[in-house]
């Protein structure tokens, strides 16, 4: 037989790697065609989407292309002084087209994210363009308003000459490219995105914190007991799963409000008094709440997994080996649940980075977090590119987390059930 | 050195787990230093709670176990100085052999030095040297049973206990386990308490065995004693291999009785637990006592049909019906003499009444 082998023939004559290939053919076959459907699917709603995403984040071809003559004339002009008569006539000559295209709306949106005010005077211009007369624009132009003989609004106009632009992104940072070309941070007063990442990063840590100090004797206690209890308390712990999100979120601010029962409690056993009522919702500590509880079966359900595992023998023969029961279980136990508090903490932390119902409905304003940013220019300001570039921010963040992660604790120690 | 007899005691031991059952019935046990001791029984006899008790992992719902005089009940399981060997070895998975071995050392602060020559001198004790750097995953299931009864006895334990730790190995290396414990068992001297459902194994290893039933020692002697002399039918049934017939005592003498069969003949019989006439009983024999066309003079002699033959090899089994016994077996050595043993033949057997024990009818 191993001589056979040695030749790595079959019993036919076949080569043994041709033979293996064709009997394997026909599985492999089958087995895409099985994980072609979900295949699909992710690309359709995941691969399609995120590159959707990527390149809404960094494109800026609207306005390039709704201003062609304009750019054209604008490649001589080196952004010091007011730009010559040739650069007003080719602005007038395309806003005409997008006024008579209707189109020019999204331009005067566009440029006003870029430089406030840009909006109204544009408005404006195109009111009064009706009246101008043949040649000299620059000067009827600069008749309209008077931020137009402002250089500072054409270096804006000329900012979004480029087809591909990072500057959402810096936006989501606090920072611009100013008019040197330099990139600075925003005025102090308004750098709120800073805060928001930060204040995720902090609620996205306390509430995977909070959780696993919950989970882990919750986790011990369903491995332990015996299966008639721990069949009643896994009930306990999925019984939230159950539970529409909404419901939860909103029992949270029936029990936290300031009238709410928890408080009703407080005042009624003396803790508080009645016109002292502490705030417990529609901040950070009602974020904290409410995220905890709602993502504590992520952390309890791998925890419990790994726990079940870890045989009761080991702990006692921790202790029969003279080992006190915190000692067997600081040496003994605890190094092997890591592999679950791995994953429970990852997953925990992840969902919660990107959390948005819950701090959205009971997070207030020092409560909202970096989604509910995200989500309220997607609704609200439209500027989706820039949405689109935070998105994307914090996905690098958790793919950043993630990889860490695998450095420190090692992915493949990450057990889920 | 003078040994201590009761180096370990069980004094008027109850256990009970829901206040209804008692697993444990009035346990009285005296375990001398240096002896091996197996506690063997059916499983759910409380054999295995007993251990427990004594490892500190249960407690006695009433009596008091002692420890070199000293009463332990209220010492938790870390502080009795106590080696175990569980029944999944219960070798911790993430350390090396050489940290299983250094972790009762460690949490007694030993320095690394000697934490270092006693691992060494364990390891060479059960011929794993050169083991210390592997994981427990990556050994055999002999070789983890060996490094587990390393680590039971690394830190010099008064008392080894051992839970049925060669159930989970192949009868091959079970049998070569058996030696390898009772050896090391005999060169360091250690007082060793063993569990197990086995009775191949227990004969092997014990100085003494305390064969357990329902809660309760049915019999604690030396393994030749209690094959050979069980003081119950239920001892004579569990250890080895049993012939019985059940009757009416109806003649008692010193060392004899008379035993009516529910057939109607009348054997003689060696009364063990029979005091009067009219008691019923169950007269236990031992296959390879009862011998064929034997030209001695015995007491008893019958004669049986033979139902079935079977081949064994170095013996043949031989399944007889007597005296109204359709399961009597007999170990016929292989020898050329026997050729009368063919299906159907009547053949002649006679024993002993010494070696017929006259028990509880139970």
């Amino acid at each position: 037989m191993s001589s056979e082998k040695q030749k790595i023939l079959t019993t036919d004559g076949i080569p043994l790697e041709v033979s293996l290939k064709k009997a394997e053919k026909k599985n492999k076959i089958k087995a895409f065609l099985l994980v072609c459907p979900l295949l699909l699917f992710l690309i359709i709603t995941y691969v399609f989407p995120i590159g959707d995403m990527l390149y809404r984040s960094v494109d800026d071809r609207m306005v390039t292309n709704m201003l062609p003559k304009t750019y054209k004339a604008m490649e001589q002009w080196d952004g010091k002084d007011l730009p010559e008569e040739e650069v007003f006539e080719a602005f007038y000559l395309d806003y005409k087209k997008l006024v008579e295209e209707k189109t020019f709306g999204k331009l005067a949106t566009q440029l006003n994210f870029e430089k406030n005010g840009f909006k109204s005077i544009l408005k404006k211009l195109k009111r009064k363009m009706k009246k101008f007369e043949e040649g000299n624009y620059k000067e009827q132009i600069m008749e309209v308003h008077k931020r137009w003989a402002n250089v500072e609004y054409w270096r804006a106009l000329k900012r979004r000459a480029p087809s591909y632009t990072y500057a959402k992104y810096l936006k989501g940072i606090d920072m611009y490219e100013n008019e040197d070309g330099n990139i600075v941070q925003v005025p102090e007063d308004r750098r709120i995105h800073k805060i928001l990442w930060l204040r995720t990063l902090e609620v996205a840590l306390f509430v995977t914190i909070f959780c696993f100090l919950m989970a882990y004797p919750i986790a011990h206690l369903l491995a332990t007991l015996p299966m008639k209890y721990s069949n009643l308390l896994m009930i306990c712990v999925l019984l939230p799963f159950w539970t529409s999100l909404l419901v939860r979120t909103a029992s949270w601010m029936i029990l936290l409000q300031q009238q709410g029962i928890v408080n009703d409690f407080f005042v009624m056993i003396g803790l508080v008094s009645d016109d002292n009522r502490p705030e417990m919702m529609y901040n950070k500590t009602g974020t904290y709440v409410a995220m905890t509880q709602i993502l504590l079966p992520f952390m309890v359900l791998p925890l419990y997994s790994v726990m079940k595992t870890i045989s009761p023998s080991l702990m006692r023969a921790g202790k029969s080996l003279g080992g006190t029961p915190f000692v067997a279980f600081w040496k003994v136990y605890f190094p092997l649940t890591i592999p679950g508090i791995g994953a429970g903490c990852l997953l925990v932390f992840i969902l919660a980075i990107g959390y948005y119902i819950t701090p959205a409905l009971v997070g207030g304003a020092s409560g909202t977090l970096i989604s509910n940013q995200i989500a309220f220019h997607m609704k609200s300001t439209l500027d989706w590119s820039f949405a689109s570039a935070m998105g994307l921010m914090l996905l690098a963040g958790v793919l950043a987390i993630y990889w860490v992660y695998n450095k420190l604790v090692g992915v493949d120690n990450i057990k889920l059930g | 050195m003078s040994k201590n007899s009761e180096f370990v005691k069980f004094d008027k031991v109850d256990k009970s787990y829901d206040g209804k059952v008692l697993v444990v019935k009035d346990l009285n046990l005296d375990i001398a230093e240096g002896e091996f001791i197996t506690m063997l029984g059916p499983s759910g006899s409380g054999k295995t709670t007993c251990l427990m008790m004594l490892a500190g992992f249960e407690t006695p719902t009433n009596g008091e176990i002692y420890l070199d005089k000293n009463p332990i009940s209220n010492i938790p399981p870390h502080k009795r100085g106590i080696g175990m060997v569980f029944q999944n070895y219960a070798l911790f998975p993430h350390m090396t052999v050489y940290e299983n071995l250094a972790f009762p050392l460690r949490v007694r602060k030993i320095s690394k030095e000697d934490i270092d020559k006693k691992v060494d001198k364990a390891l060479s004790m059960v011929s794993l040297s050169g083991f210390e750097n592997r994981m427990p995953g990556q050994l055999s299931g002999g070789q983890q049973q060996r490094v587990a009864v390393a680590r039971a006895l690394v830190f010099d334990p008064a008392v080894v206990l051992m839970d049925e730790p060669l159930g989970a190995l192949d009868k091959n290396l079970r049998e070569s386990m058996q030696y390898e414990i009772k050896h090391i068992h005999e060169s360091i001297g250690v007082t060793v308490v063993y569990v197990t459902h086995d009775q191949g194994e227990a004969l092997t290893m014990s100085n003494r065995i305390a064969v357990f039933n329902d809660g309760k020692v049915q019999q604690l002697s030396s393994p030749d004693k209690l094959y050979e002399e069980p003081v119950n039918s239920f001892v004579a049934e569990f250890i080895g291999e049993n012939n019985r017939f059940s009757g009416q005592v109806t003649d008692v003498s010193k060392d004899k009785c008379k035993v009516k069969l529910d057939d109607g003949s009348e054997i003689l019989a060696n009364p063990i637990t029979v005091k009067s006439n009219g008691e019923k009983t169950i007269v236990s024999l031992r296959p390879e006592r009862a011998l064929i066309n034997t030209k001695d003079k015995m007491e008893n002699n019958f004669k049986g049909k033979i139902e079935e033959i079977i081949y064994h090899g170095d013996h043949t089994r031989v399944r007889l019906n007597l005296l109204g016994n359709k399961d009597f077996i007999l170990k016929v050595p292989n020898s050329s003499a026997n050729m009368d043993i063919k299906l159907g033949n009547q053949i002649n057997v006679s024993w002993n009444s010494f070696d017929a024990r006259a028990l509880d009818p139970k």
